[in-house]
């Protein structure tokens, strides 16, 4: 690995990311703290009678990356997937609490799931692009939104948002699955970028990624936060580190369920933790 | 490690190699034996002629042509009719039934349908639609009652196919904002079409062979002309018409028996073939 790659993620530049920004994304960083984008209240989830989250409180703010952090089985990936509804696919799953995005509860019945899953867009462990060509896979939300016109400039502007567009814009009608995992991970968050979210999540996006690949994706989400709110979930404390803005360190309680030990700005969170369980945790000798 | 019993493993390895070797010979043998057979008896028969005649009194002017015309139009109609209801059962099965009493139930019976022998298929073909609904002894009749009979094969393939797309698949349409109709047609289906394309091509081929459904819902056995109308038309199918030849006793029928067979078998291997072509086409883009 040359010296190059591995230089300190750098502070966003605002060129990079287009015209892509939702109208959503314009507020200012600082009324991020009391306009949350996401506001979970007394979350608990259950999957038959096993409780994995036990009354979470949380407010996700705008324009900013916050990391779940937490070891293993403590419920951060259920949390996650509970904002844009993906656990309704799960038998046997419940959520009780209220999530609101943007005001509004995910559960109620002014929301739409197929509306909210395009306004949350998500990335998930494994890289999932479809066996279509790597055009194709980034179309494909517009496709299932009946879009015909516009989308080969969406495409190219949501590959080079991804950080994508110049390795690949000389194969667009190639395999998406022909990529490197670190590649085709980037197709999955353009993917997602294509159909405009306002909120991104991200299932531990860089766990089967080499490291050069994993900088690549923490410095694509310090440049998308310009345009989008980003909840990523992590089992790699540096990379919460390096790259969020907020983190939230979950545990699990004798009953296994996962609850929130602290949140916080990150650098007090990994400098300054004021839970001994918190600074167990981010100095690595638990978890 | 004490040298005998490495000595004992080692035989006992390489004495399991000459039974799987054996057994495997036992049914490549059969299949030889039979192929140089056929060509043996009925290879000289085969001809132009052979193609384009209707069956004869005369062994050396009889032809194949309506019993291969009538096998051709059962086949299409078949895969047409089972396409599109197999498939579909399928997609309720994996994606809509859930996995409560009720879908578990069909699923049994699914598969039990698979293994009800054809003869039972017949007499069912033969009550309903040639009686109950007057198709009469016709291709559509045929194709309808083939079709019953291999449906249940095409749909226990169809779901296997389905349920072999990752579900990494499935969540990526529905983070997408997928409904559940454009997750199954346009991320599921494309990634399941290799298992199901091929499923359907060798249940299709089944059909092609079935010979004890089809003397009960009566195809005739001597048929002179092309059938041209499915729904009004007298029709033979080569099975039959092999049976047919085979029955007769002077030698010279059991050769143009042969020759059938040969056409026969070439059509299933052609099937095959398209099945084997089919999947490795559509799935070079795919691996997961």
């Amino acid at each position: 690995m040359s010296m190059n790659e591995r230089e300190p993620v750098t502070k966003p530049s605002v060129s990079q990311v287009g015209a892509s920004a939702p109208s959503s994304a314009t507020s200012a960083p600082a009324t991020s703290s009391t306009n949350p984008a996401l506001l979970l209240e007394n979350v608990s989830c259950w999957y038959g009678g096993f409780r994995a989250v036990r009354e979470v409180s949380l407010a996700i703010p705008r324009n900013k990356v916050t990391a779940l952090i937490g070891p293993s089985g403590c419920g951060k990936s259920t949390l996650l997937r509970s904002i844009n509804r993906m656990n309704d696919l799960v038998p046997g799953f419940r959520m009780e609490g209220e999530i609101a995005f943007e005001g509004t509860s995910v559960h109620s019945r002014a929301t739409d799931v197929i509306d909210l899953r395009r306004r949350v867009g998500m990335v998930f462990q494994k890289p999932n692009p479809f066996p279509k060509s790597i055009f194709e896979n980034v179309a494909f939300g517009l496709r299932l939104l009946g879009e015909t016109t516009g989308i080969d400039a969406l495409v190219e502007e949501s590959l080079r948002a991804a950080a994508l567009w110049d390795e690949v814009k000389d194969k667009l009608d190639q395999p998406g699955l022909s990529l490197s995992g670190g590649q085709q991970q980037r197709l999955c968050i353009a993917r997602a970028l294509a159909i405009r979210p306002e909120v991104i999540l991200m299932d531990e996006p860089c766990s089967a990624l080499d490291p050069k690949s994993t900088l690549q994706i923490e410095e694509l989400m310090r440049k998308l936060i310009r345009d989008y709110t980003i909840v990523i979930v992590t089992h790699n404390m540096q990379q919460a580190a390096r790259a969020s803005d907020y983190t939230v360190f979950l545990t699990m309680g004798d009953d296994r369920a996962g609850y929130v030990v602290e949140q916080g700005e990150t650098g007090k969170i990994f400098t300054a933790p004021q839970q001994q369980l918190t600074a167990d945790y981010v100095s690595g000798r638990f978890g | 490690m004490n040298s005998q019993t490495t000595t004992r493993r080692k035989v006992a390895n390489a004495l399991f190699g000459l039974l799987a070797f054996l057994a495997i010979f036992a049914s490549l043998i059969t299949l030889v034996a039979l192929l140089i057979d056929v060509v043996v008896r009925g290879g000289s028969s085969v001809d132009l002629q052979f193609f384009t005649s209707a069956p004869s009194r005369i062994p050396a002017k009889a032809g194949i042509l309506p019993a291969l015309v009538g096998t051709l139009w059962v086949t299409t109609l078949v895969a047409i009719m089972t396409f599109p209801i197999g498939v579909a059962a399928a997609i309720y099965l994996e994606e809509y039934a859930g996995r409560g009493r009720w879908s578990r139930l069909l699923r049994i019976n699914i598969s039990n349908l698979a293994g009800v022998p054809s003869i039972v298929y017949g007499i069912f073909g033969l009550a309903l639609f040639v009686r109950l609904l007057g198709l009469g002894r016709t291709v559509f009749a045929a194709a309808l009652t083939l079709s019953l009979l291999i449906l249940p094969v095409v749909i226990i393939s169809s779901m296997e196919a389905i349920r072999a797309v990752p579900p990494s698949q499935r969540e990526a349409a529905y983070a997408l904002g997928a409904t559940r109709w454009q997750m199954v047609r346009r991320a599921l289906l494309p990634a399941a079409a290799p298992g199901i394309l091929t499923g359907i091509v060798l249940a299709v081929g089944r059909a092609v062979g079935e010979t004890a459904p089809l003397i009960l819902i009566g195809a005739v056995t001597f048929v002179t002309f092309v059938p041209v109308n499915p729904f009004e038309d007298k029709y033979t199918v080569l099975p039959i018409q092999i049976f047919n030849w085979a029955g007769r006793p002077q030698a010279a029928f059991q050769e143009i028996s042969a020759a059938a067979i040969l056409v026969l078998l070439v059509l299933m291997f052609l099937l095959n073939l398209v099945a084997i072509i089919l999947r490795a086409r559509l799935s070079r883009t795919i691996q997961w």
